[in-house]
């Protein structure tokens, strides 16, 4: 049961869009997310729309694989809906049944955040599926680096989620087996109620975490010895450097920031 | 210093807290440049505690250690130190960082600082004397343990060390994992003249060392070569160690008013012995 734990969800394929520098999709992803609640009017969904799906089939993305991105989260996108549709208040009267009045307002609410919400989960697993998780961690700590003079631990940051990568599949592996152990004492992991399975889990959950604080022991001495001492004066194996795709790139969001503000400059 | 000193340890003591009893007591030894010694002793005896104490992971109590010339309790130099005597662990799931074979050898030269544009040649280097440059793609948790601390090996030779301590790196390991490493390690001490400290609870290992230290309540009791302390298995016994099983059998015929020689490490020694001491019993 343990095995189900992906990491990420990176999809393996060479197109120009994995080939982006990381900060550059940190970047545009973040742009594009400002982007999303810039819009004012439905219609105006649709140029992000276009956008998104442009990235999609640009990055060699499934098309069915993006609408599956969204399954963990129909269950909010459907409860948002309903809320902001009857719980809105207005001026217009849409509809009325019985004690339960529908306004125009809150049709329109219901609808943006449904479509915000899609848009907005469909657009950053773009950025997921296109960056191995080690690459979007060396993006980020670079990109938060400059907030080290305000005392941000940005390298520390990146350390820990490298190490947590490293680690997730050796300590599923542990647990995997510490249950099996546990599981041929007549340990019970899997009927029972709630409480009953959560006081299942003491026994697996104790051994697991003394073995994870004897390896981060073992590993922190280990990097010591491989004169690891922060990230003061460190270089790195992977240069990252901006290149043409890159402005390209950010000439196409900026397009879709010109597309979402005309109307209001038209006005 | 002379030159030929390579590790130098004087009047080491070493205490995890002040009122304890002494881990290390009082030890001094040298080890020259290329050498190949192994450390023996039982568990408890002090033999991680000095492994420590030569890359400067711990500073002694009192006493010096001295690598390359420089002293481990210069705080200027630790991190040379480091990168001189690099250091392998028993278990191999807990020394790697990243989740690339290729970027875990990386993670030592990015720490010392190497230019970036250096660092792929000396990956690849390190990555070819161990045997791992075809796994260079994977992640580690998919290698077998043996491989894994080839990897370990690999990230500290990309580091150009000049000795490697390595604190029983094939206990965790199956035989055929054990051999892979030892054999990596003794092909790096004769090819590039490495100095190895060779920590091990395995008996065969330490056989083939060029010299073997055995250690036992913090002091170096026995030091010399390992047929000179492997003929002496009553005192190895009374300090709770084994023989190579091809000793043991010498020292069982010897019980059995047999006069063979105590100093057979392996079989070829034995097959030798034996053929000395009944010509005719192996003619085919
Ligand atoms: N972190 C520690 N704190 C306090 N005492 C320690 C610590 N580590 C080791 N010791 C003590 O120091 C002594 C030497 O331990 P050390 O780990 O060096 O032995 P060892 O020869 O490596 O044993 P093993 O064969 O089990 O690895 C032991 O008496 C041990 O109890
Ligand atoms: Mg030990």
């Amino acid at each position: 049961m343990l095995r189900d734990i992906t990491l990420g969800q990176y999809y393996p394929v060479d197109s120009p869009v994995h080939r982006l520098d990381p900060r550059a999709k940190i970047l545009l992803a973040f742009l594009y997310i400002i982007g999303v609640f810039l819009v004012k009017d439905l219609f105006m969904y649709l140029p992000v729309l276009l956008y998104l799906a442009m990235a999609t089939w640009l990055a060699r993305l499934p098309f069915p694989m993006m609408a599956k991105s969204l399954k963990p989260m129909r269950i909010l996108i459907v409860f948002t809906f309903i809320l902001n549709l009857f719980f809105g208040t207005g001026s217009r009267e849409l509809l009325r049944l019985g004690s339960i009045v529908i306004w125009e307002e809150g049709l329109l609410n219901a609808l943006h955040f449904t479509f915000r919400l899609i848009l907005l989960v469909t657009g950053s697993s773009i950025l997921t599926l296109t960056t191995p998780p080690v690459t979007l961690t060396d993006g980020l700590e670079r990109l938060a680096s400059p907030l080290r003079v305000i005392r941000f631990p940005a390298h520390e940051m990146a350390m820990m989620m490298t190490i947590a990568l490293r680690f997730i599949p050796t300590l599923t592996e542990e647990a995997d087996k510490i249950m099996k152990a546990q599981t041929a004492r007549g340990a019970d992991f899997e009927t029972g109620n709630l409480m009953a399975r959560a006081r299942a889990m003491i026994p697996l959950l104790v051994p697991l975490f003394i073995s994870a604080f004897r390896r981060a022991g073992d590993l922190a001495m280990a990097m010591e010895a491989r004169c690891y001492r922060g990230g003061e004066g460190r270089t790195r194996l992977h240069v990252l450097k901006f290149s043409r795709r890159d402005l390209i790139a950010f000439l196409s969001m900026a397009g879709l920031f010109i597309i979402l503000l005309l109307p209001g400059i038209l006005k | 210093m002379s030159e030929t000193a390579h590790l130098q340890v004087r009047d080491l003591t070493y205490r995890y807290d002040p009122e304890a009893e002494a881990a290390i007591d009082g030890v001094s030894f040298s080890i020259s440049r290329g050498e190949f010694v192994a450390v023996l002793g039982h568990n408890g005896s002090g033999k991680s505690t000095l492994a420590k104490l030569l890359n400067g992971l711990f500073l002694p109590s009192s006493g010096s250690v001295t690598v390359s010339g420089m002293a481990t309790s210069d705080a200027g130099r630790t991190w040379d130190i480091r990168r001189t005597a690099g250091m392998v662990f028993q278990n191999p799931d807990n020394q790697l960082v990243a989740t690339r074979v290729y970027d875990d050898v990386a993670f030592g030269l990015e720490n010392i600082g190497v230019p970036s544009g250096e660092m792929p040649g000396r990956i690849d280097e390190a990555l070819r004397l161990t045997g791992m440059l075809e796994h260079a793609d994977r992640a580690p948790h998919l290698l077998s343990g043996g491989q894994k601390q080839r990897v370990a090996i690999a990230g500290i030779l990309a580091m150009k060390p000049e000795a490697l301590i390595l604190d029983e790196a094939t206990a965790m390991l199956d035989p055929q994992g054990r051999a892979e490493v030892l054999d990596t390690v003794l092909r790096l001490n004769r090819v590039q003249n490495i100095t190895v400290v060779w920590i091990t609870h395995f008996m065969e290992e330490a056989a083939r060392a060029q010299r073997v230290l055995v250690m036992d309540h913090g002091r170096v009791v026995m030091d010399g070569g390992p047929k000179e302390i492997f003929s002496r298995v009553d005192l190895l016994r009374e300090l709770r160690l084994d023989v190579p099983p091809m000793t043991r059998l010498a020292k069982l015929l010897r019980e059995r008013g047999v006069d063979a020689r105590l100093d057979v490490l392996n079989v070829e020694d034995m097959v030798e012995e034996v053929t000395r001491l009944c010509p005719s019993c192996l003619k085919n």
